[in-house]
């Protein structure tokens, strides 16, 4: 089945937030973000922008009649800048005015008197100065300090990845309008409408109940809409509330890129230990996550990094250590993978840095030593269904590794200019929220008298497909025509306390509660149907809108039966409950079982680089998926597709800089570059791998939203297998992304000090681009 | 008075010409299918088709992205929204495959696809590879592109068929590609261009007719295609007074002139230079250097003298003509004009040897010779759709071993374009040998000042002039010497 939203993004006729008929009376909003990425907030003239044609109102952290905080796990973030300002773009300031150009030229009027405080853009360097957002955390298993000594090899070294920008092609915006009784509703491009909820109340000095949050559609989230739209929706309600006139706010892209959090850039020291025969002993890591100015979610993103920091290998010994710096960045926030695609690059690039050292193939270490049934994860839960050898080698006979690894030596041999790497890139993720109270859900479930159904859940559809799961489900459970039931928008008054839609397990939790409300109607209507047609209850069943009758057609269909259930005043709604079962995790001992179950997969990634030129291809990504038992193949294959490439992006081209004042250099689409067309490999295989799946799966269709990314993290080492091609004397340092700027340097690293050149980042850059 | 068709209405906009198409058709047409990405022309969720009557009575149609288009440049044409391609009920086949191959999850990038393709039904060529450059400046964060390539596939084969049928617009409406009222178009846009003769005219001499004019105009602006413009200061072209150049029949032709030269039209766009049969045969590898300038539509819309005037040192254009030592016509306002080699225009970051009522108005340069090779090379970030982290081109002339002579240019290296003058000079008449070569980029070393920004470190902009220097001589004399020996 198709995506059943489909049909109206071609035409055109899917509304998203800024095509929401607008209002009589609307003012449009632009923020004055700070102009510095650290000081003491002096004063702020607003005169001239308050005089610009149009402009009715200015707000400020004044104006906000409850508490300025929006702090989700750590209160330490203000809406508006109060007394001093954090990182550069922090909204300081909004503009109210009658259009949305004189809303915008009016920011540009507004100047503010700062006394600049010393800025930290580096992790390590706020560690070491104590600038924490949490206390550090650590996972322990078996003795890595004794292990070492029965280590044959020991390899020791620097990973670093860079941020991602999420990119969402639709930018952030609300659009709130003052509501009967003194509330406000929030049209909100949100993955988490209840966050936005509590947080506008608590802005706004008033009650949840007061506050109603509906979201349609994302024009793409990827997790950059998870925490950080709630600026956006507490400031446009804000607005609603202090005018009483609707208010909207989108951003312009710029402002999105500068204002908005990222991906965690991390930098990481790692220490490897392997025995004679290639086996994984022991790893001591120690993480720097780039946080940014505010907690935001950065210390659930950490933890979930301390989860995947082995990947899907099997560590006797583990010590593994993380934290979270405070630094004058935007604050970073939740992005596809939450922080587990930048542990496994650490774990890959120790491994990558092993084999070079020791004169073998990566995939020789790491087929040595993927995970196993009866084995244990470092956080304590048991490893059990693993599928990490069956996707291995489902992929290595599949595509023929060792053939395969043999043509791309062969050809090298006889290309001294273009130069080709493989790299195999095994996966293994861990599916619901680590913080285990959030992995609840709610549906109501309205049938309507004359047999359409209304589904309403905390999903938000943001292109992953999880209406069209929904009303799969739906359609499944209750025996009729997917046509006749309507998946609602997210709204907060219907379902209420929901979970972000996040941690690849909207539809798990959301597909969970939508089947059991229909199971329950299912039910009570077939009670009905037993009584009203004097049948027995036992064997009884709806297919295809028709009642069975132990196998046989009954007398009544869907639509008869839905009416007569009325008239004999049956409830045709239902409000169903879920909570993943069997989860816990006890974060004084850092053990628990904290997953549902994982997603395996391996894939196998060709690159050729241009040595000429550094210029590089990624030609090919063949990969075996752990799918479970799909029942939406053709949305669940455009899942790993989308979040592969995404992941080539972050590994290859797609790069964050920052200058030393924290201002952001790549700051528009034509110096942030995601990948386009001709930049995704042209053999792209995504095979199936038949598992029973897990019956805490919907349907026992396995989560698929984020573990595809991370083979995006095979580009990487297929790059630098072809980099070493060309000069096997050159050991590139693991700094993600791989740009073609890095690939030259290393191409043409000195002779003499085979050690990589510096990285890229902008350290003497100042000018943002000469366009 | 500026009108044009927009879908099957006749619109006359009272705003003005240098507001954008888009702002214009989401905000006051609300039609809200169009969105908007990035108002920058690098995400191509703005698409629109924009239909132009051609001498031969036929309406070539070409994608653009409308956040860049100014308002002006739709006059007299025919304007095509995901709104004016939907059916009334069901879908047309580009939709069809774009859902049938799961080419949509979010959607919000999918009109634009759906424009571009669109387009490439109405005009393109029947190959898979048309199909994909049509929508190569379209992107999405969601699918991978990967079922948008199925689906642009899929369509290659019915695109055969209309290929076979006697009358392509008749075949594609009657498959449902586009609604009947394409077929009136043609006439309707004659009618219009009887009807705005005298508007034609007046935007020769001057600007167009502001219908309100309110507000009093900050400047005057020449405008191209507006892809530079509208990206810098959208909101001051806006509010100015602007001299519509794109599309003006005298501003856009190639020919070859008596003495075997090459005259082009300052606003000749850089998709009719890629695709003129003249330039191809005198730049065998024409399409394929140019594929590496900006996108599909952009390309459909920027024009030469834009690039040359907009003067960013990495400008591709600018660097490929620096090379061909090309010639310009300047015109002032009073009609006098005056002869200026390219390499003259620049004298520093943005400045130019040009007085602001000067207008580009051809371009003349002599094409390689048969004994001489021409070379393009482009680095960037992302190969496609991206601006160069540093660009060169050059015109060499080789015989029994030795240079003789050779021109030479770098962009991404200093404060403009530059013709590397002493790098040129130093390697006419040496031997061709990879001690010339390494020499000669001691010379470029020395001529170049590159500086740090977002597309690269000052040492990789130097590292990657000396090797797109090198590759100039490896493409084109492979058996001379091999890269090892360079470097
Ligand atoms: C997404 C995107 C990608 C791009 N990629 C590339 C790329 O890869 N390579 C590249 O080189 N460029 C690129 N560009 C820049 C741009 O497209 C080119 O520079 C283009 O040639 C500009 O032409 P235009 O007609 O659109 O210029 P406009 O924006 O209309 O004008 C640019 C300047 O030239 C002046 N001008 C225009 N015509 C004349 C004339 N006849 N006489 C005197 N002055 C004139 C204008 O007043 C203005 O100052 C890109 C732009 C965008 C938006
Ligand atoms: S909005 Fe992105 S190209 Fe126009
Ligand atoms: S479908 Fe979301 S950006 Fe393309």
């Amino acid at each position: 089945m198709h995506n059943l939203d489909a049909a109206g993004h071609v035409r055109g006729e899917s509304q998203y937030l800024d095509d929401i008929p607008v209002q009589r009376g609307t003012l449009h909003a632009a923020v004055y973000g700070s102009p510095l990425a650290h000081g003491k907030l002096l004063s702020l003239n607003l005169e001239a922008a308050r005089r610009a044609p149009g402009v009715v109102r200015i707000l400020t952290a004044q104006d906000i009649p409850g508490e300025n905080q929006i702090g989700g796990i750590v209160p330490d973030e203000e809406l508006l800048a109060g007394s001093h300002v954090h990182f550069q773009g922090m909204p300081v300031a909004l503009v109210l005015a009658e259009t949305e150009p004189q809303a915008r030229a009016a920011v540009k009027l507004i100047t503010a008197d700062i006394e600049p405080l010393p800025i930290i853009t580096d992790p390590r360097e706020a560690q070491a100065k104590g600038e924490l957002i949490v206390p550090p955390r650590t996972f322990r298993l078996g003795d890595p300090a004794a292990a070492w000594a029965e280590c044959a090899h020991i390899i020791e070294g620097t990973a670093e990845n860079g941020g991602q920008e999420h990119l969402y092609i639709e930018t952030q915006g609300a659009y709130a309008y003052p509501t009967d009784g003194g509330g406000v509703r929030v049209h909100s491009s949100t993955q988490g409408p209840t966050a936005v909820q509590r947080h506008t109340a608590r802005v706004l000095g008033t009650g949840m109940h007061k506050v109603e949050i509906d979201v349609t559609r994302l024009g793409g989230g990827f997790g950059g809409k998870e925490d950080q739209a709630t600026t956006w929706g507490a400031l446009a309600a804000l607005g609603a509330f202090v005018t009483k006139k609707p208010v909207k706010l989108v951003l312009g892209r710029h402002d999105d890129l500068r204002m908005t959090g990222k991906r965690h850039p991390y930098t990481s020291d790692f220490k490897l230990g392997l025995s004679a025969d290639l086996k994984l002993l022991a790893y001591e890591v120690t993480f720097y996550q780039n946080a940014g100015a505010a907690a935001d979610l950065s210390p659930a993103v950490l933890e979930r990094t301390l989860f995947h920091a082995c990947n899907t290998y099997f560590i006797p010994n583990v010590r593994a250590t993380a934290y979270s710096c405070r630094t004058h960045l935007p604050p970073n926030t939740a992005f596809r993978g939450f922080g587990g695609p930048q542990g496994m690059f650490v774990i890959e690039s120790a491994i990558a840095k092993a084999a070079d050292e020791l004169g073998v193939l990566a995939w020789e270490i790491q087929r040595r030593n993927l995970l196993q049934d009866g084995q244990v994860f470092p956080y304590g839960q048991r490893v059990e269904d693993c599928n990490a050898e069956l996707s291995w080698q489902a992929a290595d006979q599949k595509f023929e590794l060792k053939k395969w690894q043999a043509e791309v030596d062969a050809f090298n041999q006889q290309s001294p200019v273009r130069k080709r790497g493989l790299a195999v890139m095994p996966i293994c993720f861990g599916i619901s929220f680590t913080k285990t109270a959030m992995n609840q859900a709610r549906a109501l479930v309205h049938i309507y008298t004359d047999g359409s159904v209304g589904v309403s859940t905390g999903a938000v559809e943001m292109g992953q497909g999880v209406n069209t799961k929904m009303i799969q489900v739906a359609a499944r459970t209750l025996g009729i025509s997917p046509k006749r039931v309507r998946l609602e928008t997210t709204n907060t008054t219907r379902v209420a306390n929901t979970s972000p839609s996040a941690a690849s397990a909207t539809a798990d939790l959301n597909g969970k509660a939508v089947e059991m409300a229909c199971r329950e109607l299912r039910t009570r209507l077939l009670r009905h149907a037993a009584e009203d047609l004097k049948m027995n209850y036992e064997g009884l069943e709806i297919q295809d809108e028709q009642v069975l009758a132990a196998g046989k057609p009954a007398e009544t269909n869907w639509e008869k039966l839905v009416s007569t259930a009325y008239w004999k005043r049956v409830n045709l709604s239902e409000n169903a409950h879920y909570a993943t079962p069997d989860l816990w995790f006890d974060q004084t001992q850092e053990k628990g079982h904290p997953f549902a179950y994982h997603v395996y997969g391996t894939a196998l990634v060709q690159a050729t680089v241009d040595a000429m030129r550094g210029t590089y291809d990624v030609d090919a990504v063949r990969l075996v998926h752990d799918f479970g038992q799909s029942f939406t193949p053709g949305i669940d294959r455009g899942q790993i597709e989308g979040g592969l490439v995404q992941g080539l992006g972050w590994m290859t081209m797609e790069e964050l800089i920052y200058n030393q004042d924290g201002r952001l250099l790549s700051n528009a689409l034509s110096t942030y570059k995601v990948p386009d067309l001709y930049s995704v490999p042209k053999v792209l295989d995504v095979e199936f791998l038949e598992t029973p799946g897990h019956p805490n799966a919907i349907l026992r269709a396995k989560a698929v939203g984020e573990p595809p990314l991370m083979y995006g993290l095979g580009a990487y080492f297929a790059i630098r297998n072809a980099v070493r091609a060309f000069r096997p004397d050159v050991r590139p340092e693991f700094s993600a992304p791989f740009t073609p700027e890095k690939v030259l340097l290393n191409l043409y690293a000195a002779r003499e000090s085979a050690a990589a050149p510096a990285a890229s980042q902008a350290s003497g850059a100042e000018a943002s681009v000469r366009n | 008075m500026l009108q044009f068709y927009l879908n099957d209405q006749l619109v006359r906009p009272t705003l003005r010409a240098g507001s954008t198409l888009l702002d214009y058709v989401r905000y006051h047409q609300h039609l809200t299918g169009t969105k908007i990405g990035c108002r920058e022309g690098d995400c191509g969720a703005c698409t629109m088709l924009v239909g132009e009557l051609q001498p031969d009575g036929a309406v070539r149609y070409q994608s653009m992205t409308s956040c860049l288009t100014p308002l002006g440049n739709a006059h007299g044409r025919h304007i095509v929204t995901v709104e004016g391609i939907s059916q009334p009920a069901g879908l047309t086949p580009v939709q069809e495959a774009i859902v049938a191959e799961g080419g949509t999850q979010c959607g919000f990038c999918t009109p634009g696809f759906v424009m571009s393709l669109t387009g490439h039904c109405l005009g393109g060529q029947a190959t898979d590879e048309a199909g994909r450059a049509a929508i190569d400046g379209n992107i999405c964060r969601c699918t991978g592109y990967k079922s948008l390539e199925r689906a642009t596939d899929r369509l290659t084969a019915q695109l055969l068929e209309r290929d076979a049928a006697p009358e392509r617009l008749a075949w594609l409406v009657e498959q449902g590609f586009v609604p009947a009222y394409f077929q009136q178009m043609p006439a309707q846009l004659a009618e219009l261009r009887a009807e705005t003769v005298a508007d034609v005219a007046a935007r020769t001499g001057g600007q167009l007719t502001e219908p309100n004019g309110t507000e009093t105009t900050v400047a005057s602006y020449l405008l191209g295609g507006g892809t530079d413009l509208l990206v810098q200061r959208a909101d001051d072209v806006l509010a100015a007074e602007v001299q519509l150049l794109y599309g003006h029949a005298d501003r856009c032709f190639i020919r070859e002139t008596p003495d075997g030269r090459i005259s082009l039209g300052a606003a000749t766009t850089v998709e009719d230079l890629r695709g003129s049969e003249l330039m191809q045969r005198r730049f065998p590898r024409l399409r394929q250097h140019l594929k590496l300038v900006s996108s599909t539509p952009i390309r459909n819309m920027a024009t030469v003298a834009g690039n040359f005037v907009n003067a960013s040192p990495i400008g591709d254009l600018t660097i490929f003509f620096l090379a061909l030592d090309a010639e310009l016509t300047l015109q002032d306002a009073a009609g006098r004009t005056r002869q200026l080699p390219l390499r003259e225009l620049y004298r520093g970051y943005k400045q130019l040897n040009r007085q602001p009522d000067e207008q580009l108005v051809e371009i003349s340069f002599r094409p390689p010779a048969a004994h001489e090779v021409f070379n393009f090379e482009k680095v960037s970030k992302r190969t496609h759709l991206d601006i160069a982290s540093v660009n060169s081109a050059a015109r060499l002339r080789v015989a029994d071993g030795r240079i003789q002579e050779a021109h030479l240019s770098g962009g991404g290296v200093g404060p403009t374009p530059l013709y590397l003058r002493r790098t040129s000079a130093f390697l006419a008449g040496k031997d061709l040998n990879p001690d010339t070569l390494r020499a000669a980029n001691e010379v470029a070393q020395q001529e170049i000042s590159p500086i740090g920004d977002a597309r690269g470190t000052e040492a990789y902009k130097r590292l990657l002039l000396r090797q797109l220097l090198f590759a100039h001589f490896l493409e084109h004399f492979p058996a001379q010497f091999a890269l090892q020996e360079l470097v």
